[in-house]
């Protein structure tokens, strides 16, 4: 029994060691030069050229502001979207009305159509409104996140009837009784769809690539792929842009994975 | 009075802004990208159509070679990925292994890394004279430049990126099998493969119907990876429905012929959906 314990624990740690991999070579890559990263054999330790592509990714993007915008579109997101999905879910979990069940079932058509399918109209509609390159075109067409709305369903329909009930027997208004008794027990729901919600928006590509034009506009991953495609591309500064990308995320997700994962499994296992 | 039609009209309000921004943002641009579909965009001008976009499809070469792409992707790396994923939930819900949340945390840390970021990863790590992959297997492969390996490479980064999330959906399913049904199975004289045959893989199965339709939808929609690994190529190998898409309309402009491949793509994913119901869903 121990031997097998110790096998098992042994072969996952190291098929985990392999995942990681990518991980820790970015932390590498980020500091070094292009030439350095692409010489035999590969720079396996951290070098000194963080700075010198920092101040290169600041030249040539000026990323400084692309990482404002990307945090500044993500942190307004998870607020906005986090409260339509919340108000729709408290809606949906909690009252009976006419056309409950229809509604719902067309808002969860979001989950099956692909987004390629809204692609092309969505532009021309930004482009109509002159919104193209605008902030509010990257927001508001995932407001209404299927997903997020149905987490927040499951979630909310574990705030007990009685407990409202008697609120509104006491004269509690509804907003009152959303706010001081169906959300504060919320909390580890509401903590995984923030970010489940900044997640998605930090990450998102194809549809700021499409909205967004002018270089102060773009967010992280659009001016990385743009700098991809340059003739002489710098990798390392591309890399040190990606490793700030994805490792304060990483970070972000360790610190809160207790509620993400659990505050997610919640929404999508149950049948 | 005032009362009860206040608390007829109270459930609407709560769920207005997300119908709202749902309708304009969502169902708007379904019905008017079927529109699009039926017409012709030529220099600004639009003309009526009829089905020429779709009869189009059926003779256009690419969309064949983008379809069969997909494809290979869907029967290759799909499977692949879900056995991989049912053998670290299973791995994640066994007693024997120690350090468990350490283990789950770890194999879902990729899942929270941007598409375009693990993309300009793996294209650094597969480079055929400097990756570190060809470096460490001491071999001179064209990962990115080979029509094959480069889709087992777009295949490689996927699975990299969604066994960890898929395992952790496989392992909350996995903990509602009861303990009993493995003691039965054990006393019934099944060995471990028995019970993995007999208890685990049945009991999964609404989970693992959950996963493959989520990575049926993912992968017929692939854009971000193709786009940043191999840019399609080469010769097209890696050429995805969701690129070609993305091609004709923001390069080529040709709105109504990319509105009739979305469509196509939808159809799609809605038949092989029902597919998986009714092979997977079994009686329930």
């Amino acid at each position: 029994m121990k031997l097998r314990s110790l096998t098992l624990t042994w072969t996952l740690a190291i098929v985990l060691a392999a995942v990681l991999i990518p991980f820790y070579w970015l932390v590498i890559a980020a500091t070094h030069s292009s030439q350095e990263i692409f010489r035999t054999p590969p720079p396996l330790l951290p070098g000194r050229h963080l700075l010198d592509n920092l101040s290169s990714l600041q030249e040539k993007a000026g990323f400084g502001r692309v990482v404002l915008n990307s945090l500044g579109i993500a942190t307004v997101y998870t607020l906005l979207a986090g409260t339509v999905c919340t108000l729709a879910g408290y809606g949906f979990a909690k009252f009976r009305f006419a056309g409950r069940e229809p509604l719902f079932g067309l808002l969860m058509l979001g989950l099956v159509i692909p987004a390629q399918v809204t692609l092309v109209p969505l532009f021309r509609l930004m482009a109509e409104l002159q919104w193209l390159d605008t902030y509010q075109a990257v927001l508001l067409p995932n407001l209404a996140l299927p997903f997020g709305i149905f987490l927040m369903r499951q979630s909310m329909a574990a705030v007990p009837d009685e407990l409202l009930d008697s609120g509104r027997v006491d004269g509690c208004g509804e907003l009152r009784l959303f706010l001081r008794v169906a959300l504060p027990p919320m909390r580890p729901a509401l903590a995984a769809l923030a970010i489940f919600l900044f997640l998605f928006q930090w990450n998102e590509f194809i549809w700021p690539l499409i909205v967004l034009r002018s270089d102060s506009a773009l967010t992280i991953p659009v001016a990385l792929a743009g700098l991809q495609g340059v003739d002489d591309t710098d990798y390392g500064a591309i890399l040190a842009g990606t490793a700030i990308a994805a490792l304060p995320m990483a970070a972000l997700f360790l610190a809160l994975q207790r509620h993400f994962v659990s505050g997610l499994l919640a929404g999508a296992v149950k049948e | 009075m005032t009362f009860s039609v206040r608390r007829r009209t109270l459930p609407y309000l709560f769920v207005l802004p997300a119908v709202l921004l749902f309708a304009a943002f969502k169902l708007y641009p379904i019905v008017a990208s079927f529109r699009l579909s039926l017409y012709h965009q030529a220099g600004g001008v639009e003309e009526f159509a009829g089905i020429d976009n779709y009869t189009r499809l059926l003779d256009d070469s690419l969309f064949w070679t983008a379809l069969g792409n997909s494809a290979t992707i869907l029967a290759v790396q799909v499977p692949v990925m879900l056995a991989l994923a049912t053998g670290l939930a299973v791995a994640f819900n066994s007693t024997l292994l120690k350090a468990r949340p350490l283990f789950r945390l770890g194999f879902f840390l990729p899942m929270v890394t941007g598409l375009v970021a693990y993309g300009i990863v793996f294209s650094v790590l597969l480079n055929q004279q400097y990756g570190l992959v060809n470096w460490l297997l001491g071999a001179d492969l064209p990962w990115l430049t080979d029509p094959l390996l480069a889709k087992a490479s777009l295949g490689l980064a996927l699975t990299w990126h969604y066994t960890g999330y898929n395992a952790v959906i496989l392992l909350a399913r996995l903990q509602t099998i009861p303990t009993e049904l493995y003691d039965a199975a054990a006393v019934d004289g099944a060995g471990a493969w028995g019970r993995f045959r007999h208890v685990t893989l049945p009991g999964l199965r609404p989970a693992l119907l959950l996963t493959t339709v989520l990575s049926t939808i993912g992968t017929l929609q692939l854009f971000d990876e193709p786009y940043v690994l191999t840019g399609g190529g080469p010769d097209n190998a890696t050429l995805t429905i969701g690129m070609y898409l993305y091609q004709n309309a923001f390069k080529y402009f040709d709105f109504g012929y990319a509105s009739a491949i979305a469509y196509a793509l939808a159809l799609l994913i809605g038949l092989l959906g029902l597919l998986q119901f009714k092979v997977l869903g079994g009686k329930s």
